[in-house]
Order: C-alpha cells, then sequence, then structure tokens
C-alpha cells in the first residue's frame, strides 16, 4: 500500500495538499462519531481568506500597503499635500535649496521640485497600474486558453512569445514612441503593454497546464462539465495566484521602465510631470544641485520598492509552501 | 548495544503552534538485529529516524530532551562535523523516493563513487571499480555496462538497488530503511526486501525498518515497535505482537487489514482519525478512538507496562487488551 | 452458466485471432445481467518526433486488447502493477480518454462514439473516485459546492431549491457531519476528503463506479473504513464497482471477480476464489506470492516466487506472450503465439475452479496463498 507521502510527511505538519494549506489546522478532533470541534476550525476558511490572514500580519505587506495607498491617494488628490502648481516656474529660483514653503528646493527651471514630485506620482501609478492591468489580462488569457486547449495555438503563441522575448526592451521603447509620439502616458502603456504580455502569457500557460493535471478537473470533466465550467471554476481560480504575483512585481519594474523612458526622451514629455522627465532634466545639474535629483529619485526608487515587497508578500501568502 | 534512543523528544514550529512530534521515545537495536518502527502517517516514526540520522530540519525541528547513544556514544552531544564522519560511514539511510534521492545530474557510477572519495580518500579511477562491484553486490545485471548510465535510466526497482548500494558503501553498523519498497511493485518489492535482509545477515548490521506494512513487517522483522502520536504503545518480539497484541491499537490494526488469504465480512475499523500533532488528546493519546477507554485513559498518559519478558505495553488495561 | 447465448458478441474478433480458440467463455462473465460490457480495448498513446510535421515514430500501448463484463450490483476487482494499463482502463470506462479501438458497451450501447448530450447522460451513470484525495477536490471550493457540482451540470437531477438539502443528505450518508457543508477541502483529512469525493460520485445517482485505487494514499486505519463505507453503499443503491489497485488483500475483500493485468492485457479473470486460490497463470502466482503476509509464523515455511528483471517498457512488449521475459515456464512457443484469454485446454473439461479465463499456454494450477 504505497503511501505517497515524502518522509516529512510523517509528520502530518508538511502533508500539505494541492492547495498547499497547512493540514495541521484541519482535522482537530473531528473524528466521525465526535461533532466538530470547537473554535476556529469551525469556520470556513478557503485558501483566499487564509491568505489574507496571513498577509495582514505580515509587516512586509503592511510597509509596501501602506506606501502604495499613500502613493495612489496622493495620485489621485495630488493638491491635498502639495497647494502649488508643478508647472508655475520662476527662474529667478532655478537650482535654488530648500527654503521655508519650498522644503525640496527647486529645479532647473525653477519649478518646485516637491510639488513636482507629488503630481509625478499620478504619472507613474497610471502607468504601472494601466499596463499591469493590461498586461494581466491580455497574458493570462491567451496565455490560459493557450495551456488549456495546446495544440498548434499553443505552439504559435510559444513561437511568438520567444520572439517578443528577444526584443530589447529600451531598444524597442525607442523605435515604439517615436513612431506612434504622444505625451500623454497612453503611448506607454500601449508599449509597455505590447512588450509584457509574453511574460505573463507564459507564466499563465504555465499555470493552467499544472492545474489542468489536477484530479478535480479531471472529475469535472467526468461529471459532464463543459470547457467553460473548468476554465472558469477549476482551472482559472487555481492558476491565477503566479499571475497576480508576478504582476505585483511587474508593476514596479513597469513604473521604472516608464521613467526610463521618459529620461530618454521619448516617453511622457513636458508638460506632463514625470519622475523620468525630471530626473533628466535634473542630471546635468548634479554636481551643483543634487537635491533635484535626489527626490524624484528617491520618489521613484521607493515606489518601485514598494510594489516589489507587495508581490513578495503576496508569494509568501498565496504559496505557504514557500516559506 | 549498538544504537539505544532514550526519552526522545521532537517537536516542530508551525505556523498554529508547536507540533509535537515525537514525546519520549525509546528503543534499542543490536547488532545484526531488525528493529521494525510500524505506524501511520503522523505517529513520528520518521521523525525519530531522522533525528537519530541527524538529518531533521533545525529550526522549525527541536529536540528539547533525549539521548540517542551510538555505540556508548550520545550523538545529540556531537558537533556537527563529528556527526558527519559517522553519518554515512557508521550508519546509513535508505529512503522511501530512490529518484528524488538521487542527483538525476551525476551518473550512478559517480554517486557511488564519492562515499569513498570523501570518506575513504580514494582516488576517482578506484572508486569507479569500488561503485561496480557495489552494483554488482545488489545484483544490478551489467553492471559494469550501466555504471555510467543515470539515474533516469533505471528503473524504480534498480534505482532501490541502488540507494542500497549506497548505503551499503561504507558497510555501515546500522541502516535505516524509511519505507523502503513502498513505492515499488509488489513483486519487485519481494526481491528488494529480500536483499536487503540478506545484506544484513551478511554484514551483520543493524536493521531499523520504519514501515506503515504490516505484512512487510510479518515478513523480516525480530522485533517491533508500535508508534502512535509520539510514543511507543507497544513493542515485542515479532511474533507475539501478531498473535496476541497486548494495546488495542496494535490490536485494532491487525484486525482492520483485510487478509489474502480469506474473504472475511466487514472489517474492523478503528474509527475516528489519528490525533493532531498540535493538539494531543490528554492522556492516552489513542484514548478518543480505544473502545476499552476508561476515565483513567483520558487523565493519565499510561507509562510504558512490563507486559512479559522483552514486551511492553503502553496501556492500562493490557491485560484486558490480551485476554481479550 | 445461464447466460450462453448473450456472450457472443464478445466472440467475433478474438475468433478470428486463433484457431485453437473455441468459444466464448462463460465464466469470464459475471453472474445476472452484465450492465457493462469491454471487448477488446485498446489504448495506444503515439510517440511522436519532429519540432514542425509530427511524425508518429511509435506508440506506447497501456492497453492492448482487454475485455471483460461487469454485472449489475458486483464488484470486479482489477489487480496489476504499475504501468499494467488499470488506470487508463479505468479512464477510458469513464471517458477520460478516448480509446483507440475497442467498445464498451453500457446497457448494450457503445458509448465510445457518443458525444454531446447523448454522452453527458451516460455519465451520469458511470462515475469515478479517485486515488489521491488531495489532488481530487478543488481548493477553491466549499465542499457544498463540490458534491453540489454535479447538480449544476445536470440539472434535471435535483432543483435548485433541493440541492443543499441533498448535498447534505450525501455529507450524511458518507459519514460526515452535514454541518461541514460550507467548510473546505483542507480542513480535512485524508479519509474525510475521499468521503468528499465519493459523496460527489454519488450524487448523480449512478449505476457503475469505477474507483482507482480508491484507498491506497490513506492510512492503514482509515481505510478499512473507506472500505466498508463503499461496501455498505453498493448494497444500499444497488452500485456496481470495478474497483482498481495494486493491494491484494484489498482486492480480494471486496471483490465478487477480479481480473488480474499485466502490460497492457488481462492475464487472468475469474472469482475472487478461483482466483487467489486456484491461480492457473504464472504472473498470477508470482503477484500473490510476492504479497506480504501479516502472519510471522507463515514466512519460514512459505513459498515465494521471486520474479527476475522489471516489466519491459509498453512502449515494446515482448512479442507473444508479454509476460514471457520474466516467466520461468517459457519455451519457444511462448515468443510466437499469443495466449488468448479463455479457459486453457487443460481444464476445458473439468469441473473445478481452476478452470477459468486464464492467458498462458502451459496454465497449470498451484496454490501459492498459504490457509
Amino acid at each position: 500500500m504505497p503511501e505517497p507521502t515524502s518522509p516529512k510527511d510523517d509528520l502530518a505538519v508538511s502533508g500539505a495538499g494541492a492547495g498547499g494549506a497547512m493540514d495541521l489546522a484541519v482535522a482537530e478532533g473531528t473524528s466521525l462519531e465526535q461533532p466538530p470541534g470547537s473554535g476556529k476550525s469551525d469556520k470556513a476558511r478557503s485558501l483566499w481568506s487564509d491568505a489574507w490572514h496571513d498577509l495582514r500580519r505580515n509587516p512586509v505587506f503592511i510597509v509596501s500597503g501602506l506606501i502604495i495607498a499613500f502613493l495612489v491617494f496622493i495620485s489621485l488628490w495630488p493638491s491635498a499635500i502639495a497647494s502649488g502648481d508643478p508647472l508655475a516656474c520662476d527662474l529667478a529660483k532655478a537650482q535654488q535649496g530648500s527654503q521655508p514653503g519650498h522644503p525640496f528646493g527647486f529645479n532647473g527651471q525653477g519649478c518646485d521640485v516637491y510639488t513636482r514630485t507629488v503630481y509625478g506620482a499620478r504619472a507613474s501609478v497610471t502607468v504601472g497600474v494601466c499596463a499591469t492591468l493590461g498586461v494581466a489580462l491580455l497574458g493570462s488569457l491567451l496565455g490560459g486558453l493557450a495551456g488549456f486547449f495546446g495544440g498548434w495555438f499553443d505552439s504559435l503563441l510559444s513561437r511568438i512569445t520567444d520572439v517578443f522575448f528577444a526584443i530589447p526592451v529600451v531598444l524597442g521603447g525607442l523605435v515604439f514612441l517615436s513612431v506612434v509620439p504622444g505625451t500623454t502616458v497612453w503611448p506607454v502603456i500601449a508599449f509597455i503593454v505590447l512588450l509584457g504580455w509574453p511574460q505573463i502569457a507564459r507564466i499563465a500557460r504555465g499555470s493552467v497546464i499544472t492545474a489542468k493535471q489536477n484530479d478535480y478537473v479531471q472529475a469535472a470533466r467526468a461529471l459532464g462539465a463543459g470547457n467553460s465550467r473548468m476554465l472558469l471554476r477549476h482551472i482559472s481560480p487555481n492558476a491565477i495566484a503566479p499571475v497576480i504575483v508576478v504582476a505585483t512585481i511587474a508593476l514596479g519594474t513597469y513604473i521604472a521602465l516608464e521613467a526610463t523612458l521618459s529620461y530618454l526622451g521619448v516617453g511622457l514629455r513636458p508638460p506632463t510631470v514625470s519622475w523620468g522627465i525630471d530626473i533628466s532634466s535634473a542630471s546635468a545639474y548634479v554636481r551643483n544641485a543634487p537635491h533635484m535629483l535626489l527626490w524624484p529619485a528617491g520618489a521613484l526608487a521607493i515606489t518601485v520598492l514598494a510594489f516589489i515587497m507587495l508581490g513578495d508578500a503576496v508569494r509568501d501568502a498565496l504559496d505557504p509552501k514557500l516559506r | 548495544m549498538l544504537l539505544e534512543v532514550r526519552d526522545l523528544h521532537v517537536e516542530f514550529k508551525t505556523r498554529d503552534g508547536v507540533a509535537k512530534a515525537v514525546n519520549g521515545v525509546n528503543y534499542s537495536v543490536d547488532e545484526g538485529e531488525t528493529l521494525a518502527v510500524l505506524g501511520e502517517s503522523g505517529s513520528g516514526k520518521s521523525v525519530t529516524a531522522q533525528a537519530v540520522m541527524g538529518i531533521l530540519d533545525m529550526p522549525p525541528g527541536r529536540i528539547p530532551q533525549g539521548e540517542i547513544f551510538f555505540q556508548g556514544k550520545d550523538l545529540l552531544k556531537l558537533k556537527e562535523d563529528q556527526r558527519r564522519k559517522i553519518r554515512g560511514a557508521e550508519m546509513a539511510m535508505i529512503f522511501q523516493d530512490a529518484l528524488s534521492s538521487l542527483n538525476p545530474v551525476l551518473s550512478v557510477g559517480e554517486q557511488l563513487g564519492e562515499m569513498f572519495v570523501v570518506h575513504r580518500g580514494m582516488s576517482k579511477k578506484d572508486s569507479r571499480a569500488k561503485a561496480v562491484e557495489l552494483m554488482d553486490r545488489v545484483r544490478i545485471p551489467a553492471a559494469k555496462e550501466r555504471v555510467g548510465q543515470y539515474p533516469h535510466q533505471f528503473s524504480g526497482g534498480m534505482r532501490q538497488r541502488i540507494m542500497i548500494a549506497m548505503a551499503l558503501a561504507l558497510e555501515p553498523k546500522l541502516i535505516i530503511a524509511d519505507e523502503p519498497t513502498t513505492a515499488l511493485d509488489v513483486t519487485v518489492q519481494a526481491q528488494v526486501m529480500d536483499l536487503l535482509a540478506e545484506l544484513q545477515r551478511e554484514l551483520n548490521m543493524g536493521l531499523i525498518l520504519i514501515t506503515h506494512d504490516l505484512g512487510v513487517v510479518a515478513d523480516v522483522a525480530d522485533k517491533i515497535a508500535v508508534m502512535y502520536a509520539g510514543r511507543i504503545v507497544e513493542t515485542a518480539p515479532v511474533k507475539e505482537i501478531y498473535a496476541n497484541p497486548a494495546h488495542p491499537y496494535t490490536k485494532g490494526l491487525l484486525e482492520s487489514i483485510p487478509r489474502l488469504d480469506q474473504k472475511g465480512q466487514e472489517l474492523y475499523a478503528i474509527k475516528g482519525l489519528p490525533p493532531n500533532l498540535l493538539n494531543i488528546p490528554p492522556g492516552c493519546a489513542f484514548n478518543p478512538r480505544c473502545p476499552m477507554a476508561q476515565d483513567i485513559c483520558r487523565s493519565k498518559v499510561p507509562p510504558l507496562f512490563d507486559v512479559a519478558e522483552g514486551r511492553q505495553s503502553a496501556c492500562h488495561f493490557w491485560k484486558e487488551t490480551l485476554d481479550a | 452458466m445461464p447466460e450462453l447465448g448473450k456472450d457472443t458478441s464478445g466472440t467475433t474478433s478474438g475468433a478470428t485471432e486463433a484457431s485453437s480458440w473455441v468459444g466464448p467463455s462463460t465464466r469470464s462473465v459475471s453472474r445476472g445481467e452484465s450492465i457493462l460490457e469491454v471487448r477488446d480495448l485498446v489504448k495506444h498513446y503515439p510517440l511522436t518526433q519532429g519540432i514542425i510535421r509530427k511524425k508518429q515514430v511509435g506508440a506506447v500501448k497501456a492497453v492492448d486488447g482487454v475485455s471483460f463484463d461487469l454485472g449489475r450490483g458486483e464488484t470486479l476487482g482489477i489487480v496489476g502493477e504499475s504501468g499494467c494499463g488499470k488506470s487508463t482502463v479505468a479512464k477510458m470506462l469513464v471517458q477520460l480518454e478516448k480509446p483507440t479501438s475497442g467498445a464498451i458497451r453500457y446497457k448494450g450501447e457503445d458509448i465510445t462514439e457518443l458525444s454531446g448530450r447523448a454522452l453527458k447522460a451516460v455519465r451520469r451513470n458511470i462515475q469515478m473516485v479517485f486515488q489521491d484525495p488531495y489532488t481530487s477536490l478543488n481548493p477553491r471550493m466549499t465542499v457544498g459546492d463540490i458534491i453540489g457540482e454535479p447538480y449544476e451540470i445536470h440539472p434535471e437531477v435535483a432543483p435548485k431549491g433541493d440541492r443543499r438539502r441533498k448535498v447534505q443528505e450525501l455529507l450524511d450518508v458518507v459519514g460526515l457531519n452535514p454541518e461541514y457543508i460550507n467548510r473546505y477541502p483542507h480542513q480535512f483529512s485524508g479519509g474525510q476528503r475521499q468521503r468528499i469525493g465519493i459523496a460527489r460520485g454519488l450524487a448523480l445517482n449512478p449505476e457503475i463506479i469505477v474507483a482507482d485505487e480508491p484507498v491506497s494514499a490513506l492510512d492503514v486505519s482509515v481505510q478499512a473504513q473507506v472500505i466498508n463505507l463503499l461496501e455498505k453503499l453498493q448494497q444500499e443503491f444497488n452500485l456496481s464497482y470495478l474497483f482498481i489497485a495494486h493491494d491484494l488483500s484489498i482486492v480480494r475483500h471486496i471483490s465478487d471477480r477480479v481480473g488480474v493485468m499485466y502490460l497492457g492485457r488481462v492475464v487472468e479473470i475469474g472469482t475472487d476464489a478461483e482466483i487467489y486460490e486456484h491461480p492457473t497463470h504464472p504472473y498470477t502466482q508470482a503477484l500473490l506470492s510476492a504479497v506480504p503476509v501479516p502472519d510471522p509464523t507463515a514466512r519460514d515455511h512459505r513459498e515465494r516466487i521471486i520474479l527476475s528483471g522489471d516489466v519491459p517498457s509498453p512502449a515494446n512488449p515482448p512479442s507473444g506472450c508479454r509476460f514471457r521475459t520474466r516467466c520461468w515456464k517459457a519455451q519457444e512457443r511462448c515468443a510466437q503465439e499469443v495466449p488468448l484469454l479463455a479457459v486453457p485446454a487443460v481444464f476445458r473439461d473439468a469441473d473445478s475452479p481452476a478452470a477459468h479465463d486464464s492467458a498462458c499456454h502451459f496454465a497449470e494450477e498451484r496454490v501459492v496463498v498459504p490457509r
């Protein structure tokens, strides 16, 4: 009678099933003849609520969550904490340092660095969130379908993703954005979605293939379930976690990419306010007036880091096996 | 005594609290003797063995109490580098899953030979010859031709033989086999068990056989220790335990397995489930599932009572169990 | 042997294969009316090569000509070692795999060619219980959703308002507390999960349950509970079981008849007493003799047949009798002539339990299970 367990499973601690949740919390006093044990075991605990339970106790999540909440807040209502106008500049004050009412000083054009740094969040957050949504939707849709149906569509998609992985990001951005110019965030978002979806598609494809092989999918098929039911009820909920994790981490890198492209002069362009643009214009004066560079660059670094930390925390919560 | 485990405790820190995996285990093995440790998942049988081998993951594992005497030395008091010298050379382990225990990118010859390079300082060339010799010994056909092959090129039974060869390489005094045949087919199982028993006799090794299979135990063991919830509940020479178990758990297990030689009516089923290690029932851990449980079983942990020469049972009502 | 006339359907394909074959064996037929007839079932998985144009270079012959009947209310056990094709047979019966050729007749109708609504209707009646209770339940669904899903797929079975009550009834039937309906699978132990899987299998009131190693992942003390439950349910609902396992003791306990598979073929089939007490195929004998018996007094005087070597690859099975490479009786004839599954000639006129279907040229009775 093979007991398909690793030596460690003997402990019943690591006896995690497909869901990965720990078994220990489980059976308690629930022998068949007895009423269920009292306390928390009585409650229905879905894997999502377990993950949320873990997340709430994770300091990494709390810190990154607070930073992100703050960023979202100031990108929606920048005037709440910055009363000035980011485009109101006074050349006479160019490159001046910190002074009352202007804690971060002034930039090369004499604009208030504090106000511009606050207003710059909007561009970054918009690009990050919209690009990630686009990438995640397109990538998981195509990748998921390829993984589920396989066959020629899958082969074709795999070749296409290979091609996309071969495109150098910055060079591609330079070309794309000089062909599709514009001062708004939308061409940048379009470019990131175009370039980013294959990464998610690969992950979605892999995780759908893994989920598809689970016996519960076979069980649903044996019951007579159709493709849409299997995809929506059985495969997607069990395949989505890696996509969420990678997308969250990617969000930070997309924000950095936007700044890079703006720095190079092809991403966002003035009068749009963006950290990338400010970093670019400040870099020429970094010796004389480093504050002009430090504030937007610091804001960018903290933002990117916050999303990457959030992704890590989410991964830990969704996949307890990694701990 | 080759190995003596005394009052061993092992616990694991988990997300939901401390899991008490082993709660005061005593057992001993002599040279040339086979001890079968029988238990279900969660009984602590493998964790005890991992503690003896010194391969427990610590943390999250912890040994708050206990002694493990091997050839007179307490292993738990040794430094890690001293233990490492013992591991592999003096005591070796065979795992259930041979495929994941072998390194897929090294040929079996390299893996077998490595033992001699590391522990005996042999040259690569000599170690290869030794590897072939070992493969012959565990009766892998065409050993000379196959020594350069990789683990995935061998069948399950052959891989388990390679594991055995590896464990035997340095002629250890003690072998711990953790479910060595569970993953194998019945006909292959018999081959591997026979081989193991034969080599044990030849080298006069002590063998600890960890298993949940009452049939395998009956075939090879000299004595047996039945574990439940991290404790030994019964220990006895193998013939006596099958003829007349002295613990209700052992008795229930023996009655609940279907027999090959008879059709039988409804099976006796032990009610309930094995306990949660985070929350082991007070008193005798088996009491919620035991048909004989009385008040004392719920309040007082039964010690191991001497039932007969070399025979103990951790049941307040061992006499009644024997007579029943 | 009352059902002589009925079995002729199975003879056509076999009779053309070899002249030594004389007629239908009535012994392989179950008692009573058969609800499922499997004929010459074949499943080959193609092996392909090439990146763009996939060329077939061979096939893994997972199942290669399997025939048997399953009677109403009967349990047919299928035993065999890994790779013998028993799980593939199970998957074909519940239409998770499409056979390469052969027929599966449910109440006389071949279901291998069905699709759409007709297939869905048949699926209601043939359900499966899976081996691994950890991967067979969707971790994101509550127990109520899992057991209730069959009703969502087949809404005609239970009206919407009735479903919750039905699910709770099912939980009760399989010995779980009906109040557990809102819990998730990871809150249960392996044995309890297997009960949930069984409840799901029962939801549509099927006539046939295909159970693929339903207890092998469970602890010894829990196995007996689940086996007893399966037996209780069989009586209560008059179910037919195809019970697939590698544990010969469990199969004997639960089965009325037993089929032994080796490398994609059935090598011997008969009632449990015929197979276990009067085996005539050398593979069955070796298999039975290798089973460890929980009786230490038997170990010194037990006769054990230790087979040499491993099971050959199903991509390249031996010619003739597939067991010949490991068989101690093998002769020239075994390499050339495929032994058919029929009552061996030596026993044909004998009124003995040894006269059951056995695919061996040199079949002889040998008692290997000590009594």
